[in-house]
């Protein structure tokens, strides 16, 4: 078991497969650490040293913004949008696309389930 | 694709003299303006633009987080009162 970045427990896989299980690390991400502290591609996380665990863990805390502060920032930029009043604040608090998509048809991650309209059929 | 650094932000020339002018005024009276398409810069922070909605102009108080952003922002163009069964949609 390793923990890294707070409640993060992936094991039994490669460690650049474990490591995009901790929100804010993709492939990219990933590949940066694994090559900054010198982890071959192969290796699991069962089988990481303790130092190394030390180091991974280290290293995403200095040089890479995770989980929950990531979230927060995420989360501060839509806030700070929807009270500005500008646009994109609307279309957030609208719960509408954001970025100039049609609305038309499609749309259905912003929007959610489609809803029925009474007295559609004829 | 983002505007180059080089050619600095976008503005239309003639609010810069608005602006200018208000200030020297020293009145706050809402700048009308058409320039949607114009950068929110430093110094138009606490002025008052009125910025036209292809009908009327919206009065638009400037703050420091607006910088950067576009006036046509802050004037919705588009008006939707939501259809004729949705109940709860609604947009100032």
């Amino acid at each position: 078991m390793a923990r890294i970045a707070g409640v993060n427990i992936p094991t039994n896989k490669r460690v650049l497969v474990a490591l995009q299980y901790i929100h804010g690390i993709g492939a990219a991400k990933a590949r940066e650490i694994c090559d900054k502290v010198h982890i071959p591609d192969d290796r699991r996380v069962a089988q990481l040293s303790d130092a190394e665990v030390l180091q991974i863990r280290e290293t995403i805390d200095r040089d890479y913004m995770v989980e929950g502060d990531l979230r927060r920032e995420v989360a501060m930029n839509i806030k700070r949008l929807m009270d500005l009043g500008c646009y994109r604040g609307l279309r957030h608090r609208r719960q509408l696309p954001v970025r100039g998509q049609r609305t038309h048809t499609n749309a259905r991650t912003r929007k959610g389930k489609a809803k029925p309209i009474a007295g559609k059929k004829k | 694709m983002a505007r180059s650094i080089w050619k600095g932000p976008f503005v239309d020339g003639y609010l810069l003299k608005k602006a200018d002018a208000s200030r020297a005024s020293g009145r706050s009276e809402v700048i009308k303006m058409w320039s949607r398409r114009s950068t929110i810069l430093p110094q138009f922070v606490g002025l008052t633009f009125g910025v036209h909605n292809g009908h009327k102009h919206i009065p638009v108080n400037v703050s420091e987080d607006m910088i950067g952003h576009k006036f046509g922002e802050f004037a919705p163009t588009r008006t939707f009162h939501g259809h004729a069964s949705d109940k709860k949609a609604k947009r100032t």
